[in-house]
């Protein structure tokens, strides 16, 4: 693939300095850390601070959701690779508003280290620091060991409701425990058709065959459950919604939010393909589509292939997902 | 018996680095296999920056490795950054007071190392890392300072024991991290932690080899 790129070393710098420059409204670098994003509304007196990070290739996550109402600061690292514990800290100490800050983020190697030692740094300036660790994708583990799925496309709907909830002027315990429940509701599948490449690597980081699907793939190519031939994109969205309502267990009747994204390259009117079809194969289970958001909200740099997300909402979640927020993501 | 000086011992950090950004492609062709290939890029950042403060500097090998350790702790993220920063750092922390080190205090800053990376990670033997590597070399040196065993001796043994350790990640299935995601297609290629932990400890072991006071 050809690339707009000059060093291929000064990438992630080039894209958050061009990122905060187009954004300038909403986001402001760090002045002492550029690889900390904070939003232009932050820190706020008495709120708590609302902070995640992970590496980059995501956009528009991770940056991408700090704004109003929605996340205060993000620690930003290398191509699929964690933040430094210093980012994080930086990051939390930059949306520190005096009643604590909890660090939404997804469960890689990387970022749990990064996040703990941040965590400990944080408490010895004295800033209590909630965590909640995201594991929304089904296919990274079996279901009785939850704990080790990954974070992936849900993360978004925990930074959304995890920033509405501060922003109402819930306490850190509340807030805490409001995104993890949000985590909780949620389940995401992808499903990739193609590889990306690491520019820095320059080879692409893992293997599709032509006329092959990889089901249950990764943030950064994970395998996933099976390679499977390529089939017709009705059939496709049928999988992906088997997969992630069979390990949910949704009675009739839930009111739910769907998110479908783009995995970097898959354009978007194929994301509407499958997504008329999610749509009707989750009303046809007796499910009511509350909310549905579809476009590129996570990516994987180039990777051909999209992610499905469900989230079962209660009302609480559901009035958090409707609160109004100004963040370049959205 | 003979012993290093940590004054003057700075180098050592250096002649480490210089082995990592050799190994630079290398080791991203290995993490490439079962990982994402970008582990020789992201050491050879760091080590690099480290091994740049470091020029021209006179520091004693406490300084060094700390130096060393705060910049990949600080600067470099992923993994491998908080490993082994904790690593570097807390193997520093084990000599700062040390005039000299002989075979006992050699293993007892790497133990402290291998504490220091243990506080961070959550991997054990086995799991196809770099403890795989690191566990084999700190308990061959403590077991050649409890045999009386010459500084030299104890060193090679050190060295080589890492390069065992290595080789067996080979046959292990990744458990942790991200190769572990692959299951059994992690056999039969080395784990790239390891294989940078013995490079690691084996240009430690030849730094200070090549600088015992007799």
């Amino acid at each position: 693939m050809q690339r707009f790129v000059n060093n291929p070393d000064d990438i992630v710098d080039e894209t958050v300095r061009g990122f905060v420059r187009a954004h300038a409204e909403l986001v402001r670098l760090d002045p002492g850390n550029p690889r900390v994003v904070v939003s232009t509304a932050a820190p706020v007196e008495g709120k708590v601070g609302v902070v995640t990070g992970g590496g980059s290739g995501h956009e528009p996550a991770f940056i991408g959701y700090t704004g109003r109402n929605m996340v205060d600061a993000v620690a930003v690292g290398e191509l699929f690779s964690s933040p430094t514990a210093k980012s994080f800290h930086d990051a939390i100490e930059a949306s520190n508003g005096g009643a604590g800050v909890v660090v939404l983020y997804g469960n890689y190697a990387g970022d749990n280290m990064n996040v703990k030692m941040a965590q400990k740094l944080a408490a010895k300036a004295g800033i209590e620091v909630l965590t909640v660790v995201a594991n929304d994708d089904v296919s990274s583990a079996p279901k009785d060991e939850r704990e080790k799925r990954r974070g992936v496309a849900g993360e978004i709907f925990m930074w959304k409701v995890g920033g509405a909830k501060a922003a109402s002027g819930a306490s850190l315990a509340e807030v805490r425990d409001t995104a993890q429940k949000a985590i909780d509701a949620c389940r995401s599948v992808g499903v990739g058709l193609a590889p990306c490449t690491l520019p820095a690597v320059g080879r692409p980081n893992f293997a599709i065959e032509p006329g092959k699907m990889e089901v249950g793939i990764g943030h950064h190519g994970e395998p996933g459950v099976a390679v499977e031939d390529l089939k017709p994109a009705n059939e496709i969205a049928d999988e992906m919604v088997r997969i992630v309502l069979d390990d949910h267990d949704l009675p009739a009747g839930t009111r739910v939010a769907v998110l479908v994204s783009g995995l970097g390259a898959t354009p978007r009117n194929e994301l509407y393909v499958l997504y008329d079809r999610i749509a009707a194969q989750i009303e046809a289970r007796g499910l009511v589509l509350a909310k549905s958001y579809v476009g590129d909200y996570f990516t994987s740099l180039e990777m051909v292939g999209a992610t499905l997300t469900v989230m079962a909402l209660d009302e609480e979640l559901e009035a958090l997902l409707e609160v109004e927020t100004a963040c370049p993501g959205f | 018996m003979a012993t290093l000086r940590n004054a003057g011992s700075g180098a050592i950090v250096s002649e480490i680095a210089a082995v990592i950004v050799e190994n630079r492609a290398y080791l991203s062709e290995i993490d490439g296999r079962i990982g994402d290939g970008d582990h020789g890029v992201n050491m050879a950042k760091g080590f690099s920056r480290a091994a740049e403060r470091l020029a021209g500097r006179e520091t004693s090998l406490a300084e060094a490795l700390d130096a060393l350790g705060q910049v990949l702790m600080s600067e470099i993220g992923g993994s491998m950054g908080p490993l082994y920063g904790m690593m570097f750092i807390e193997t520093a922390e084990a000599i700062e007071d040390a005039e000299t080190i002989d075979v006992a205090k050699f293993a007892s800053m790497l133990r402290a190392g291998l504490a220091g990376v243990e506080s961070v990670g959550a991997a054990k033997v086995g799991d196809k890392t770099m403890l795989d590597a690191l566990v084999p070399a700190v308990e061959t040196a403590e077991a050649a300072a409890a045999e009386g065993k010459d500084f030299p001796e104890a060193l090679a043994a050190t060295k080589q024991a890492a390069i065992d350790g290595r080789e067996r990640t080979r046959d292990l299935v990744a458990k942790i991290g991200r190769a572990s995601r692959l299951g059994e297609r992690s056999k039969g290629v080395l784990d790239a932690g390891a294989t940078s932990c013995s490079l690691i400890v084996g240009a430690l072991a030849d730094g200070i080899a090549a600088r015992l006071d007799r």
